[in-house]
């Protein structure tokens, strides 16, 4: 039986502790002799002091109250929470990755370099185009870098830009990131079959226009069929387009970015090439350019002369650092694994997979959730649950709650914005069709209870260790931190 | 290699549930000008064994600190790891979930990140810390801009002995929005007070500095605190978690952001990630805070339990009016720090805090002997300090290299004045059998 567990805190006993040291092996001086006394601590930090078994136990009981991908079915929308191969969590711990300085000679570093050089050059065959940067740790970050580049290249050719477009059914970090890389943000309408309305797209750009940030296929799951069209117009008023790689998991081998049209592209490694999410991290998000962007990638870049890999720092249009170092190296390693293990050929399988799986499971969930896009779908795709409410008051909250009771990690919800009561589910491709087929029918199991029984729903979970929190309360009064009593 | 359970058998039968005949249907959708029709022009795909060959060898080629004795620290610090924080982040239920959207299923994440915080509260002396950041460079980045939006001025100062790299991404966000960055320089091996006096203005929005700085000296915190708040700006302190076993909170000394990297709590170097960073402020600027915060509250059986809190900050709810892009911290690695320190307690920090000063002063003294590698400063520090070479440190750092010793980081790369200067780290880790032999190398070059 599973229960709450006391904070580690609550378990401390003075004198307790599970670490050791070797004895100091060299004399031992005063630390009032060596530091000044106004820069020593006066009151120890309230760390727990518990032995090495109870970390253990309570971490491990911890976990149990956490739902994984190894568990079971995880359908996140736009989050690709796919199976992350057991082999590479082993190869990113060899001492030969784990264990190497940033800051080491190159000569023994070379492995290193060539992994990254290599990554890079994998990425940019993917991607449909010339250049990588693996530095960015995450997809927003990455979004940031590549913003960046944007502005740097078109304040290189001496103009100063204001605005960056994002539909109304892009990822919150889209308009987060214009706003940091200090551009205004200008909204476009999506049309009603869920791709950008080309007629208000008309009237919003100019030669103020820095960038359109789009992620295809859209947020809904749908590929914007007018995404030539978009490119060409975006570029006949002098900007450039940003893909948003949040959804690469749909086009692998079969369609890039940079055919499509886009001039810099984002990935990320944690959803697309199959690292762990990590409970929400870390991430990696390389992004790469068009030729003419290259000059304003972040520095480092790695480079090869036919003998020896190096670190080359020397882009003097470069737009600096946006993280320490060369990025998230141990996920880069994972996914690097990932890549060679499927192949050319294996990507593009993966990808038409992901799109059968959650074209599956639309078309069996149609009848009995409304479907507010009856198109084909791609890796994703997005149904409400406005029939349910109307009749009988129950919420997407409420079935996403009650998914919990019957084992799966519910959809993403209530996004995107511009469809009400959405539920949004990407069931990936390494799902078979009997958990397709468990899942669909539990939805279809809980549309029932919707009209049977209700309140059942709207109570939900009940077979949790925790039941419904209060959000408002924890917003309220803020209870952010353990303190000593 | 691939992982993907469905047979042919099983795409043909969800092809006809769908109702359609093939797979190439499903992308009709795609214009023919965006379709690719040729294969990726990649490496063959591998099987679990070739794979397991393949990275080896490429882990081979490089040399770890298993292997090589290392005195490299400017940022990431080989230290000691427990054994028990892998096995910890090695369950499955921590590494294969995501962001903890769903509290019911997610107390474990979300608890973690709670004690998290509390830790990192606890080092700093601050009141509220979010669930981690990418990295220390990113995190102090976005204590700068949270310096411009709750004063709502445009100018960061910031100290020359900022981590190089450090300065470089604070200077990237800060291009972003606009802010003017201003550097103080270094005298004796400090932040130039004098310098720093004069560049502090009404129009400041925050001061930068690390300590112990980037030459591993403590910097004067009191008089650049009172010249900071002074002027009406806020005080950022870039911290070494480890140095706060020992050193004070940089809230005693009134710090208003602590940002930093938690790499050496329980992380591996990893040719320099992932890591993370935390961030931590005083209450009052909470809702200016970027990233993940997560609360206690409780839920409708009357039992304790965390969640996400305080969105309305970020960018899922708030769009363009976010304080930040960032969506994911790094909770794993902020969890392995949480294990660590949960192993540490009070007297194991301290202990490890004690041990890298202790040897970082038994090694100072030794090279104080050492003609023509002594020591270049006389200023306090904690485990790293910068001693002269008579060559250039690429030379001796090659020779140090025949000996299976990986010396210190050039700092005539970043401070054209201290060319021909090393600046050596000192972990708990390193023996005095292993600094004896640095310094009977060193003294072997004469």
């Amino acid at each position: 039986m599973k229960t709450i567990e006391p904070l580690i805190f609550e378990k401390s006993v003075p004198g307790r502790r599970g670490y050791s040291l070797p004895k100091l092996d060299v004399p031992s001086q005063d630390v009032a002799a060596l530091l000044p006394a106004n820069q020593i601590r006066r009151k120890e930090p309230e760390l727990p002091e518990v032995s090495e078994v109870e970390v253990v136990r309570h971490y491990t009981r911890l976990s149990q109250l956490n739902h994984g991908v190894d568990i079971g079915l995880y359908p996140l929308g736009s989050c690709t929470m796919k199976y992350n191969p057991k082999i590479n969590e082993d190869v990113a711990r060899l001492p030969g990755f784990a264990h190497i300085h940033p800051y080491q000679p190159e000569e023994i570093s070379q492995g290193a370099l060539q992994l990254m050089y290599e990554m890079e050059q994998y990425l940019a065959e993917i991607a449909g185009m010339d250049r990588v940067t693996l530095q960015p740790a995450a997809g927003a970050h990455g979004e940031f870098t590549g913003i960046m580049i944007i502005r740097a290249y078109h304040e290189h050719r001496g103009a100063k830009k204001t605005k960056v477009i994002v539909p109304d059914s892009a990822h919150g970090t889209n308009p987060a990131t214009a706003s940091m890389c200090g551009y205004q943000v200008v909204e476009v309408k999506s049309d009603e079959r869920g791709g950008v309305d080309l007629e208000e797209l008309k009237k919003v750009l100019d030669d103020q226009v820095a960038a359109l940030m789009l992620t295809n296929p859209n947020t809904l799951g749908l590929f914007d069929e007018n995404i030539h069209r978009i490119a060409q117009m975006v570029h006949e008023a002098g900007g450039l387009l940003y893909y948003d790689g949040a959804n690469a998991n749909a086009t692998l081998g079969i369609a890039r970015p940079g055919d499509m049209g886009f001039d810099v592209v984002h990935f990320n490694l944690h959803k697309t090439f199959g690292t762990p999410h990590g409970g929400g991290g870390p991430g990696s998000g390389p992004v790469g350019v068009k030729k003419d962007l290259i000059p304003f990638l972040p520095v480092p870049v790695v480079e090869f002369d036919g003998q020896k890999y190096w670190l080359n720092y020397d882009l003097p249009l470069s737009i600096g650092k946006v993280r320490s170092f060369y990025g998230n190296f141990g996920v880069v390693v994972k996914a690097y694994a990932y890549i060679r293990a499927h192949g050319g050929e294996g990507l593009r399988q993966v990808s038409e997979d992901a799109v059968l799986n959650a074209n599956y499971v639309m078309r069996r969930l149609q009848k009995y959730y409304e479907l507010p896009y009856d198109r084909t779908c791609k890796h994703e795709f997005v149904i409400t649950s406005r029939w349910q409410k109307a009749k009988t008051g129950v919420k997407t909250l409420d079935i996403a709650k009650r998914l919990l009771d019957y084992g799966f990690h519910p959809p993403t919800i209530y996004f995107p914005l511009i469809v009400e009561e959405v539920l949004m589910i990407e069931p990936t491709e390494t799902e078979s069709r009997q958990t397709l087929d468990h899942f669909i029918e539990v939805m279809i199991q809980i549309a029932k209870e919707a009209e049977e029984d209700p309140e059942k729903v709207k109570t939900a979970p009940h077979t949790t260790v925790v039941g419904r929190l209060d959000e408002t309360l924890a917003a309220r009064k803020p209870n952010l931190r353990w303190k000593k009593q | 290699m691939n992982y993907l359970p469905n047979t042919p058998e099983d795409r043909q039968e969800m092809l006809k549930a769908i109702g359609v005949s093939s797979v190439e249907e499903l992308f009709r959708d795609l214009p023919e000008e965006v379709r690719l029709r040729r294969p990726l022009n990649l490496p063959n795909g591998l099987s679990e064994l070739e794979l397991a060959r393949l990275m080896q060898g490429l882990a081979e080629k490089n040399g770890d600190l298993n292997h090589f004795t290392s005195f490299l620290g400017a940022g990431v610090y080989d230290r000691f790891i427990p054994s028990v924080v892998d096995h910890i982040l090695s369950r499955a239920e921590f590494y294969t979930a995501y962001t903890p959207y769903q509290p019911e299923i997610s107390q474990g994440v979300l608890q973690s990140i709670y004690e998290y915080q509390t830790m990192i509260c606890e080092l700093t002396g601050m009141d509220v810390s979010n669930a981690s950041m990418y990295d220390g460079a990113s995190a102090l980045a976005e204590a700068g801009l949270m310096c411009a939006t709750s004063t709502g001025r445009k100018k960061l100062v910031v100290s020359r002995l900022v981590h190089p790299e450090y300065r470089r991404v604070v200077a990237t966000y800060a291009r972003g929005v606009d802010l003017e960055i201003v550097e103080v320089g270094m005298r004796a091996g400090l932040t130039d007070l004098e310098d720093l006096k004069n560049k502090v203005d009404e129009r400041t929005a925050g001061v930068l500095i690390q300590n112990p700085n980037f030459l591993g000296h403590l910097e004067t915190v009191e008089e650049i605190e009172k010249i900071t708040h002074g002027r009406g700006a806020l005080f950022v302190v870039a911290a070494d978690p480890i140095s706060l076993g020992l050193l004070a909170a940089p809230g005693d000394y009134g710090a208003d952001i602590v940002a930093g990297d938690g790499q050496s709590l329980g992380n591996p170097i990893s040719f320099g990630g992932p890591h993370l960073g935390f961030l931590a402020v005083r209450e009052r600027l909470v809702r200016r805070m970027p990233g993940r915060i997560v609360g206690a509250t409780v839920d409708n059986r009357g039992q304790r339990g965390f969640v996400l809190t305080l969105t309305a900050r970020e960018q899922h709810i708030r769009r363009e009016r976010a304080t930040s892009n960032i969506c994911s911290n790094q909770a794993l690695n902020a969890l392995a720090a949480t294990v660590y320190l949960s192993l540490l307690g009070k007297a194991g920090l301290k202990d490890v805090a004690s041990q890298s000063l202790q040897k970082a002063h038994y090694a100072y003294a030794a090279l104080e002997r050492v003609e023509g590698f002594q020591p270049a400063f006389r200023a306090p520090f904690f485990q790293e300090f910068a001693i002269r070479t008579p060559v250039e440190p690429a030379r001796v750092n090659e020779e140090l290299l025949k000996h299976r010793i990986i010396g210190g980081y050039d700092l005539g790369r970043d401070y054209p004045e201290l060319k021909n200067h090393l600046l050596l780290a000192f972990t708990e880790k390193r023996t005095k059998e292993e600094i004896d032999h640095l310094v009977a190398r060193l003294e072997g070059m004469l």
